[in-house]
């Protein structure tokens, strides 16, 4: 037994070729199976391959989808985030108010509401018809105003992981809070939290197939159309699955790369 | 150039500052000793406004130390403070942490503000070290940086929060080297500490502090040598061996 335990902690020893096969990341290789099995099939079958390109379609939306809401969701969550910790009160509990509605509903029921009542209400107040904005456009706001919420909590944990005695060497030398909080803790804070916003990221592309409800074509819209004439439910599933699970895997791939090189520099 | 008038700072019903009253001279050197918990660190941060007293008014160099948040930044560009962590930015390099403040606050220019920061690394003995983040330096040699990153601001008073106390033996000398220097070219100091071979060599004033009162002054040789009080005795007699 103290011999097996031993291998968990040093892999790298010269006689523990098996620990060397326990320790390779099987999941990785099931799922790069799963996926070439199913590409096999994709290129092997016309009728995997048709329901490929037709899901392939939506494939420019949902991109298009998750990269701006999460752009504006940032720039959202961090001033959100910055007015969670703000002195003011009436700053800080309207923020809060905010950050804890959107967390205390569904995202579904929030997709609806934010698209169907909020959006058209505001449309009417600024004087713009009911249809003028599009859509993908609503499914967008939904999507930022939601991600929003949820951005600025991780940047409140980042910022208050900070010690108080960098603002406080901030403010000796000085620096007003506005100067204090960009210059020296922003930056840290931001270094702490790239691993949570990038599962964020990942979170949100999943989360772009609930705008389909909207009828916004992205992938999974694409696919239930598709499926509503074709009857071809299990194989049409299976790829639209296939796809999500590639585009998530790519991105944690790309993401825990760019996590090393950040990390690499200081 | 510091006058503290009848400060007192409570936490709930904790007092930690109770009733105090100093004076500290333009060029002067104070140092304050006294058991952990007596307040002389709260004193200390009370002085530029770090914390924020219950009564009683501070004034440092005719500015009063209150609630306006300019008068604050005033004072604290004018008050320079070294922490016993050091508290370097880690994300910036040592010249990028003694310029920050000095671009930001004193709006110098990056060229003026690298040049005062070279010359400071000069004096406290690491010039070489300028391209390097702070948790690349031992101990020793991130509280020079940090002692030069406030000196950049051409403060006209230093605070020194018990500078060395988070420093491995071998490297208290080397930051009260720099703090010696320092007292001989006549800067105003206030510093808190244990450091008796400093308080011998360097100080004018020793204030010993209890329990949020002040409970002795006077020269460093009156209060270590001949103190009057049993407290300052008992205490004197457990910290030098």
């Amino acid at each position: 037994m103290a011999v097996d335990h031993d291998h968990l902690i040093t892999p790298k020893r010269d006689f523990a070729g098996r620990s060397n096969l326990v320790h390779l990341p099987w999941w990785f290789v099931i799922i790069l199976g799963i996926i070439a099995f199913m590409a096999f099939r994709i290129m092997t079958d016309p009728l995997h391959q048709g329901i490929f390109n037709t899901i392939l379609q939506g494939l420019g939306t949902t991109l298009y989808v998750t990269a701006v809401s999460f752009i504006f969701a940032l720039i959202f969550g961090l001033f959100l985030g910055l007015g969670r910790v703000a002195s003011n009160p009436i700053i800080r509990n309207l923020t809060i108010t905010y950050i804890e509605f959107i967390r205390g509903v569904p995202m579904l029921v929030l997709i609806f509401t934010i698209s169907f009542a909020v959006v058209p209400l505001f449309a009417e107040s600024f004087g713009l018809a009911n249809n003028a904005i599009s859509l993908t456009t609503r499914a967008i706001i939904a999507l930022v105003l939601i991600y929003g919420a949820y951005i600025a909590e991780i940047f409140r944990a980042g910022i208050e992981s900070i010690s108080r005695g960098q603002s406080e060497a901030a403010r000796s030398l000085g620096m007003s809070r506005a100067q204090a909080m960009f210059y020296v803790i922003l930056p840290q804070a931001v270094r702490n939290v790239m691993p949570a916003l990038g599962n964020d990221l990942i979170a949100l592309l999943k989360d772009t197939s609930l705008v389909s409800v909207l009828g916004v074509r992205e992938m999974t819209q694409v696919a239930r159309l598709s499926v509503s004439t074709s009857f071809r439910y299990e194989e049409t599933y299976f790829i639209l699955t296939l796809f999500y699970l590639s585009m998530t895997l790519v991105l944690s791939l790309i993401l825990q790369w760019l996590q090393r090189r950040v990390g690499a520099r200081g | 150039m510091i006058r503290i008038d009848g400060v007192s700072k409570y936490y709930g019903a904790f007092c930690a500052l109770d009733n105090v009253s100093l004076d500290v001279q333009a060029g002067e050197v104070l140092m304050i000793v006294g058991p952990s918990g007596s307040g002389k660190s709260t004193l200390l941060r009370c002085i530029n406004h770090l914390e924020v007293p219950n009564a009683g008014q501070i004034v440092v160099d005719g500015i009063t130390v209150n609630n306006n948040e300019a008068h604050i930044n005033a004072v604290r560009a004018e008050v320079g403070m070294v922490f016993q962590r050091f508290e370097l930015f880690p994300h910036l390099t040592v010249l990028d942490n003694i310029c920050l403040a000095q671009q930001k606050v004193r709006k110098r220019s990056r060229q003026e503000s690298e040049q005062i920061a070279w010359k400071l690394l000069e004096k406290v003995g690491i010039p070489e070290q300028a391209r390097k983040f702070p948790t690349q330096l031992s101990g020793g040699q991130q509280q020079r940086v940090a002692i030069a990153r406030s000196l950049a601001m051409q403060p006209k008073v230093m605070l020194f929060d018990e500078p060395t106390s988070a420093l491995d033996p071998e490297m208290i000398k080397e930051v009260l080297d720099v703090m010696l220097d320092l007292a001989r070219e006549g800067m105003t100091m206030v510093v808190v500490s244990h450091e008796m071979g400093f308080a011998r060599n360097a100080a004018h004033q020793v204030v010993f502090m209890d329990q949020g009162r002040i409970i002795e002054q006077g020269p460093p040789n009156q209060v270590f040598t001949q103190p009057n009080h049993e407290r300052t005795k008992l205490f004197l007699s457990r910290i030098l061996h």
